[in-house]
Formats: structure tokens, C-alpha cells, sequence
């Protein structure tokens, strides 16, 4: 595996070097063409480039790999040589098994990198570029990736302040579709929250400012209305989320007038998002019942208890990657030809010297000799049957097909991986 | 045989509050799974108990103090895995599966030879009344726990201290709904076993309501439900309130269905009780 990534190389090389969709699967077949891989696989992604790949002379399969992207690029080896990593047999199992489960993101946790490994995957196989390694290699990544996913809460848990809305929106209303979010005020952060909010089904957004014309930009954004911002305490008989970042240096919402509003509201609850600075809305809004205010500290304390909580959960991911590596290396080197074929022979051996005996033990008059030539015969028998497949498979192991056929061999005549 | 069933229900109930205490405080997948697989095996178990006992004694088995506590449980496990089947809400089972399990721990402690019906309770009106009453009861008992983790939710979300036990509890709303259902659900039951109990005293005691302390305290927690369904109809209380009513009406469903039998003398007590 030869890569780069977020930590080893900066932005302008990795804006450089990158594979873009449409022309992957010629990059994959050209990269299929270098002579000493026998495998390949290309991850593209905004914070990393990897390329995997089988091959049977690791030496020159870096050197080629390296050389191809030098040239898919139009680049000079020596540009970006210093940022490559390359990685090669366990090490690369780890790797992958800790891409997978985002363990080696830049947020860990986040989700995306999962479905980008499944599509770089699916692109190559579908150019016929993976084999029986890689195949086998990336079924393990995801199923890896599952188990982290299920059996550690790492990607649980939201890092950004406008996620963490959303999520504490959800623990107070248990789903979003068909709440309504009243914006006062029309900054940056109020319409990133927004966005996260509506992504989660918020379906009416009203906005309301000083100045009319951003509430009515903002409102035409999210297919909104705008109301003047004299009338938004009105509206706050109709909402459920209230986003709020005003400039006003006063606070523009107090207990009084919530606790009457949620009165009116007949105790339907409300969430204020105070994300100004300095606050609109008084703290001691919070204590009235089925009202829940959280201002920007608020967000970003719960966002960095989270970040904490990931990065134990980190701990205990990296815990069941490395036992999975372990699986996975056993079943690697049960792939070599030639343990296959000493079980196969010795599985053999155990058939005809079982089967022999019962036949001698059946016909006790048997004299010394006709024992022997029975003996021979059977050898000779397993022998001849053996010596084509046996043939076959030392001629294959050199090929890209080689650990399909031993695997095939083994399921054939039931071999026990040890 | 029902006594061998009580037990086997018994160990898979200890065993499914175990898994399911493990779930809220780890979050592991597994641990809900396996509460979920113990609990019901342990309701089917129950299910064979119940029935057993109905063949051995002959009577719906809800005459001493070991068999109503029993059935109980039973009622309230069994509303539970419909919930959670309605639901998808598996960490609920932390705060039901302890509940049914300390029922049925102190039915064992209680003798559980089968008696020979009373007289006076010779009637098909037994398993009728008996049914919708502890069927109401058992309602309340998931407003209740339902209540008890509205309250703890409320109080993190409220105190901003959003954890991994925060994540792991369900919403307000949804705690909210279910406090809700429950009431619409529970009320009614109680109603019909108050309503079918006074028709049978009328029978059985002539006359249909004569203030014996289980009556009085059935009235009681009937208002309490009552007041608490007014007020969420037309005032629109939910949430706390509404999360802390549950929680004073169930104590009022215990304390009229044990309370009563324990300290107070009256027309419902009978032998085979607290001996």
C-alpha cells in the first residue's frame, strides 16, 4: 500500500494528486498493467490518496506504484516523494481495518470514509482490478468496520456545535419531521445550524431581523417566511426551535414573557439555541419547565465531552482491529501453496491407509506379497491422482489466480486451516 | 410444576435485569439483545406458570399474596416486550425488568401451597375483576418507570450534562408520549376493575360500595389518574408534571393493592396472605 494523507501531506499536494471519479477506471487499469501487481485499488479521497495493491515482489511493486502516480499526475517523483507512506504486508491489514473505522480520520469517527472505501471498492471490482487478497481484504474492512460501529459508541456522538443541536433538538423531540425553527437574526452560524436542522426534516423555517432584507435572503434560502422583528414573539406560539443571534446587546427574550408563552403553548415544549455573543436570550429562561436553552458555551462544552468520549472509544476500536488483524493474517498464511499441498497429500495418505486396512483386515488369508502389491497399488493410485492438481497448483502460484485455486483446494477436500 | 416454572421464570428474569442493567450502563448491543431474549423466555415461562397453576388449583391463581404478586410481574412484562415491539425501546428494560424481578423475588419468598377458594370468592367474577385491576395496575407500573427516566432525562438535558447516558435514554417526547398512552390506556382498565369490582361486592357482600379500605383506596388512586388525565387534556400538562404524577399515582396503585392488605383491615383481606 502506497498513500498520502491528511497528516503527511499538506493541502497543495493533496489537491495535486487525486484520482476524480470519471477517470478511475482507466487509472485502475492502467495501474492493473504494471507488471509486478497482480492486484489494485485505488482510495481517492479530500484528505487521502491510497493505493493497494497485491503483488508477488513488494520491491519493485512500490516502485511502480510511486512511478504511476508521478506520471498520472504529471509530477516529478521528487515533489511529493517525502510525503508517501507505504506500508506492506500486516501493517497494511492494520491500515485499512483503521481507515475503515474511521480511526484514522481527521474527525475520528465521522462516517463518510466507510462509503468512500465501498465505493473505491466497487469501482474496482466491477474493472476486475481486485482478486482473491484484496476481495477477502476489504470484505474484512467493512465488517470491521461494523463491529467497531456497533460495539463502540465512537461514531455516536456529535463533535460540531450545530450538530450537537440537532442531537439535543432530537433528545427533546424525539425526531424533527414537521417541527418548526424560528431564526432571529440572520448570521453565519444561525444559518449553518439552520441547514443541519432542516437536513434532520425540519420542515417550516421563519426568520426574522432587524433588517428586512436579510430575514428575506435568509427565508428564500430555506423556502422560509420572513416576518418583521416586532412580531416574532408571536411566532413563538407556533414553533418548536428557536435559533438566536442577534447583535442586540441586550437580551431580547426574558423569563416573563416565556413562561407565559409556554402557558399558551399548553406546555408544548420549546428549545432556544442562543448562539450570540453577547446573549439574547436570559439564562434563566432554562428554568421554566419544558423549556430547554443552550447557549454557544453550552454547544461547545457538550461538543468537547463527546470529542473526549470518542477518543476512549478510539481505545477500545483500535483493541478489535488488532484482533481482527490477527484472523486475518492467519487466513493469509493458510494461503501459501505449499502447506496445501503437504495437507492435501497427508489428507490423502490418511484416506488410502485407512480404506487399505479395512480391506486387509477383511481378507486375513492374504499372503506377504499380495499385501505389498495391494500396497503399491494404492499409491500408486493416489499418487497419479494427485500429481495434475499438485502440478497445477505450484504452476499457479506464481499467477494473480493462485490463492483462489489453493483456496478452492482446500474447500474441495475439506483442509483445515491451522 | 407451576412452583418449578416460578423458579425458571425467576432465574431468567434475574438473568434479563442483569443484561439489561449491563446495556444502560454500557451501551453494548449484546447486553440488550440477550435482556430482550431472557425477558421473553422468562414471560413464556411465566405464561406455563400461570397456566399450571390455573389447572392445578382449579381457580384463576390470583388469591394469595404469591399469586397476585406473580401475576403482577407477569402483566408488567408482558406490556413491557409489547412496548419495546412498538417502540424499538430497549433501555426502558432497566427500569421494568428490576421492577417485575423484585415482584416475583418477594412472591417466592411467600408460601405458594395452593388454598382452597374462599367462599365468597367463588365466582366468575374473580378473574374479571382481577384481570382488568391488575392490568390497569401493571400500565401504570410502565408510566411509572417511564416517568422515573422522563424525570432523569429531563434533569441532564436541563443541567446540560449531555453523556453517554443521556444518549443512551430515549426522548422527552417519546417518555412523554408513552407516559400519555399509558394513561389513556390504564385509566379506562382501572375503571372497568373498579366498576366490575363493585358489582360483584353487590353480589357477593350486597352492596356495591361499602368503603372497605381497598374500595377508598381504589377511589383514591382513580382520581389521582383522573385529575391527571383532566389536566392533560385541557391544560396541557406533560413532561415533569405529568412524569411526577405517574410517579404518586403508582404509589397509590402499591399502596392500595399492598398497603391496604398489609395495614389495613377489611372486606379484601384474606387467608393466605402475608402468613
Amino acid at each position: 500500500m502506497i498513500g498520502l494523507n491528511h497528516r503527511t501531506a499538506p493541502l497543495e499536494i493533496r489537491e495535486k494528486i487525486s484520482f476524480p471519479e470519471e477517470g478511475l477506471v482507466r487509472c485502475l487499469e492502467t495501474l492493473q498493467d504494471l507488471s509486478s501487481l497482480t492486484e489494485g485499488l485505488i482510495l481517492s479521497t479530500c484528505n487521502r490518496v491510497e493505493i493497494y495493491a497485491a503483488t508477488r515482489d513488494p520491491e519493485r511493486g512500490v516502485e511502480e506504484i510511486k512511478g504511476f502516480l508521478a506520471q498520472q499526475h504529471h509530477l516529478h517523483l521528487l515533489e511529493f516523494e517525502s510525503t508517501l507512506y507505504a506500508l506492506q504486508g500486516e501493517e497494511v491489514v492494520r491500515h485499512i481495518f483503521r481507515v475503515a473505522s474511521s480511526l484514522d480520520s481527521m474527525v475520528v469517527g465521522e462516517p463518510q470514509i466507510l462509503g468512500q472505501l465501498k465505493e473505491a471498492y466497487r469501482t474496482a471490482r466491477t474493472t476486475r482490478t481486485t482478486g482473491t487478497l484484496l476481495n477477502r481484504l476489504l470484505h474484512r474492512a467493512f465488517s470491521v468496520a461494523k463491529r467497531v460501529r456497533t460495539e463502540t459508541s465512537i461514531g455516536d456522538r456529535a463533535v460540531s456545535v450545530s450538530f450537537v443541536a440537532v442531537e439535543l433538538a432530537k433528545k427533546i423531540f424525539g425526531h424533527l419531521e414537521g417541527r418548526e425553527v424560528l431564526i432571529i437574526g440572520a448570521g453565519e452560524m444561525c444559518e449553518l445550524a439552520a441547514q443541519h436542522l432542516v437536513r434532520g426534516g425540519v420542515k417550516g423555517v421563519t426568520v426574522t431581523n432587524r433588517t428586512w432584507e436579510r430575514a428575506m435572503g435568509l427565508a428564500e434560502k430555506f423556502n422560509g417566511e420572513a416576518i418583521p422583528f416586532a412580531e416574532f414573539p408571536n411566532s413563538l406560539l407556533r414553533v418548536d426551535i428557536v435559533i438566536s443571534s442577534t447583535s442586540s446587546p441586550d437580551y431580547i427574550l426574558r423569563k416573563k414573557e416565556v413562561s407565559k408563552t409556554i402557558r399558551e403553548r399548553k406546555n408544548r415544549p420549546l428549545f432556544f439555541i442562543d448562539i450570540a455573543v453577547p446573549r439574547d436570550i436570559d439564562p434563566q429562561v432554562n428554568s421554566v419547565d419544558n423549556v430547554y436553552l443552550y447557549d454557544i458555551d453550552d454547544l461547545q462544552e457538550v461538543a468537547e465531552t463527546n470529542i473526549k468520549g470518542r477518543q476512549q472509544e478510539a481505545q477500545r476500536a483500535e483493541e478489535i482491529v488488532a484482533t481482527e488483524m490477527e484472523k486475518f493474517c492467519r487466513w493469509y498464511q493458510s494461503l501459501e501453496v505449499v502447506p496445501t499441498i503437504v495437507s492435501l497429500r497427508e489428507r490423502l495418505e490418511k484416506i488410502r491407509k485407512r480404506e487399505l486396512e479395512k480391506t486387509l483386515s477383511s481378507i486375513p488369508q492374504l499372503s506377504e506379497k499380495e499385501r505389498m502389491a495391494l500396497e503399491a497399488l494404492t499409491v500408486a493410485i493416489v499418487k497419479k491422482i494427485l500429481h495434475s492438481p499438485i502440478t497445477f497448483l505450484k504452476e499457479t502460484s506464481q499467477d494473480s489466480e493462485g490463492e483462489l485455486y489453493v483456496d478452492v483446494v482446500k474447500k474441495l477436500f475439506k483442509l483445515k486451516e491451522e | 410444576m407451576n412452583i418449578l416454572f416460578f423458579k425458571i421464570t425467576l432465574a431468567l428474569y434475574l438473568g434479563g435485569t442483569i443484561a439489561y442493567l449491563i446495556y444502560l450502563l454500557s451501551s453494548q448491543e449484546r447486553a440488550a439483545w440477550a435482556g430482550r431474549l431472557l425477558l421473553g423466555l422468562g414471560f413464556v415461562s411465566h405464561c406455563l406458570t400461570l397456566v399450571m397453576r390455573y389447572i392445578e388449583a382449579g381457580h384463576t391463581p390470583v388469591v394469595n399474596l404469591h399469586e397476585s404478586l406473580s401475576f403482577f410481574a407477569w402483566a408488567i412484562v408482558g406490556f413491557f416486550l409489547l412496548l419495546r415491539y412498538r417502540y424499538r425501546m430497549d433501555v426502558l428494560g432497566a427500569f421494568i425488568s428490576p421492577l417485575a424481578l423484585l415482584l416475583v423475588i418477594w412472591a417466592a419468598t411467600l408460601p405458594k401451597e395452593i388454598l382452597p377458594l374462599p367462599p365468597s370468592l367463588r365466582s366468575y367474577w374473580l378473574p374479571i375483576h382481577v384481570t382488568f385491576a391488575f392490568l390497569g395496575d401493571a400500565i401504570f407500573a410502565l408510566a411509572f418507570c417511564a416517568g422515573v427516566t422522563y424525570l432523569i432525562q429531563e434533569r441532564l438535558v436541563k443541567s446540560k450534562r449531555i453523556g453517554p447516558l443521556s444518549q443512551r435514554l430515549p426522548s422527552l417526547e417519546v417518555l412523554d408520549e408513552i407516559n400519555y398512552r399509558s394513561l389513556t390506556i390504564g385509566f379506562p382498565l382501572l375503571t372497568v376493575g373498579i366498576i366490575t369490582g363493585a358489582i360483584w361486592a353487590e353480589y357477593a357482600w350486597g352492596s356495591y360500595w361499602s368503603w372497605d379500605p381497598k374500595e377508598t383506596w381504589s377511589l383514591i388512586t382513580w382520581l389521582l389518574y383522573a385529575a391527571l388525565l383532566h389536566q392533560r387534556l385541557t391544560v396541557g400538562w406533560r413532561g415533569k408534571k405529568a412524569a411526577i404524577m405517574a410517579i404518586v399515582g403508582f404509589g397509590a396503585v402499591l399502596f392500595t393493592f399492598l398497603g391496604v392488605n398489609l395495614l389495613l383491615e377489611g372486606l379484601h383481606s384474606y387467608d393466605g396472605w402475608f402468613r
